[in-house]
């Protein structure tokens, strides 16, 4: 039976999560230069167009309606028919539309994720035509495989909010385009610093904003489940902030408020898969460690590997989202959500932990051999990098024909 | 002798409100400033961002420039130095040229006129 008050509440989840992928648009757009804060933001923001008409039209039956070998839905609900106010099947307390549409956010930000990763070098088309495909052959599969009964839910394998399926997908991706689109040009030059912070802190307000609704809404219901997992992510928000600043603080003297932001930011991926399985002291745990790991992600391994993950789509979505399902395999209880067959390996049950981290891997190679097959696609169609003279010019001119920030008004 | 001379002052942001001030304390009413990116000897500084370093080498200044003709030329450049130096390498320069002609758009009025 349909209870109004859950049904509010996963309708206002709806709006706060909408919020993050403009949010991740100035987010990004701090972070990326001044020449290419147009294209940077464009490619995070135009995918609200795209990925809402695709869910509507093909992509929520292909996740949620019926199943086709564990791996993909079937095309039952084409077009939303059949998609109507009664409740279920996800939910017995709110409409199926409502769940669809709770859903289709998530399809917009995890495309715009990968964008951090190919910014100020990817023309504007192959991205376009990119996620396109991607969507179909890496999200609307990994969405069915966790949440819509696919065989990664038979296996026991647990993912509250999107952590595989939505950072580390979106994370992996990153890297692949990264290293075959190659190094923007001034990378080499050591001159890509942020060009406005203040996007940054705006971007980094309206994601820790929205992922109340990311987390909470994800109980699917307006109960005890919603408010743990919101207290669970903020708590592990607040704990990545203040030890980004304290590795920074350690490192350099002082602490920086694009470091500050990163780690809150890098928090809320941790406990994206756990936030509604593990206990709120765990969320300390998982909160505290994800910044060390991704500092040493972007500050180490990329530059050890040498590939240009320009905003840092994989050091902090694809790592982060890593070590929280893989502290979900540790902490979750299955007394705080029954979801999760077992308890984590800190409770002495190895059952979870193993099943995270065949979830883990096989997301990895979904997004990889997914990211191969997409750009395959999309170099018939466009080259995936603009010219060299269009990346010196940058892509807010190249790509869209606009200046951010005009010299004389 | 009703020499115009031009004084371009490239320094620090930080020190434009006293150099300001000073100035106008020796009667300066009039100059130009604008934000300007350079080097010198300072030759940038490092940024760390997600504890990665990028070496910033060219750093913001500002430019102060303005024409004289009966204040001595001396006297503005003795004041900024005495407002500008700190003994540390990013100081900044100063320019001294001549001008030849001055026009007040306002008035047409020429050169000392102009300047008044």
């Amino acid at each position: 039976m349909i209870d109004t008050g859950s049904t509010a509440f996963i309708i206002i989840c709806v709006t706060y999560v909408f919020l993050m992928t403009p949010g991740l648009a100035f987010f990004y757009g701090g972070l990326s230069q001044k020449k290419n804060v147009v294209n940077t933001m464009m490619m995070s923001f135009f995918i609200m167009g795209l990925a809402s008409v695709l869910w509507i039209l093909v992509g929520y039956s292909l996740s949620f309606s019926g199943d086709i070998g564990g791996f993909i839905g079937n095309l039952g609900w084409f077009g939303f028919s059949g998609v109507g106010t009664e409740p279920g099947p996800y939910s017995d307390v709110i409409p199926n539309s409502c769940f669809a549409i709770f859903q289709m956010m998530f399809a917009i930000i995890t495309p715009a994720l990968i964008t951090g990763a190919v910014a100020g070098r990817m023309r504007f088309k192959a991205i376009f035509f990119f996620i396109l495909f991607w969507l179909f052959v890496v999200y609307f599969p990994m969405a069915h495989m966790v949440w819509g009964g696919g065989f990664l839910a038979q296996l026991g394998s647990v993912d509250f909010a999107g952590g595989n399926v939505v950072h580390i997908s979106s994370g992996v991706t990153g890297l692949v385009l990264a290293i075959m689109l190659g190094k923007r040009k001034a990378a080499r030059k050591q001159t890509l610093i942020p060009h406005n912070i203040p996007y940054v802190v705006l971007g980094a307000a309206l994601l820790w904003f929205g992922w109340f609704g990311f987390n909470g809404g994800s109980a699917l219901a307006a109960d005890g489940l919603a408010i743990h997992a919101i207290i669970t992510t903020n708590t592990s928000a607040a704990c990545a902030m203040l030890s980004w600043m304290l590795i920074d603080v350690i490192k350099d003297g002082k602490p920086t408020l694009v470091g500050a932001c990163t780690g809150a930011v890098v928090g809320l991926v941790a406990i994206t898969p756990g936030a509604g399985f593990v206990p709120v002291w765990a969320s300390f745990i998982i909160g505290a460690l994800v910044s060390p790991i991704c500092y040493f992600a972007v500050s180490v391994l990329k530059n050890k590997f040498g590939y240009d993950d320009a905003l840092d789509a994989f050091g902090c979505h694809g790592i982060g989202g890593i070590w929280g399902g893989i502290a979900t395999g540790l902490f979750a209880q299955s007394s705080i959500n029954p979801v999760a067959q077992w308890n984590g390996l800190f409770f002495g049950d190895y059952r979870l932990f193993l099943a995270q981290v065949i979830s883990i891997v096989v997301t990895i190679a979904l997004a990889i051999i997914g990211t191969f097959i997409c750009a395959g696609i999309v170099k018939l169609i466009t080259p995936l990098r603009v010219s060299e003279d269009d990346e010196n010019v940058g892509l807010s001119d190249s790509e869209h024909g606009e200046t951010a920030y005009s010299l004389f008004d | 002798m009703d020499e115009m001379t031009k004084i371009e002052i490239i320094t620090r942001e930080s020190k434009l409100e006293d150099l300001k001030n000073a100035l106008n304390e020796i009667g300066i009413n009039g100059m130009t400033v604008s934000h300007v990116l350079g080097y010198g000897a300072q030759k940038g500084k490092k940024h760390k961002y997600r504890g990665v370093d990028y070496s910033v080498d060219l750093l913001p200044k500002v430019k102060v420039e303005m024409v004289v003709c009966t204040i001595p030329v001396d006297t503005v450049v003795d004041t900024a130095i005495s407002v500008l130096r700190t003994g540390e390498i990013g100081d900044g320069k100063i320019f001294v040229s001549p001008v030849s002609r001055t026009i007040k758009v306002r008035t047409g009025e020429e050169d000392k006129q102009a300047l008044l």
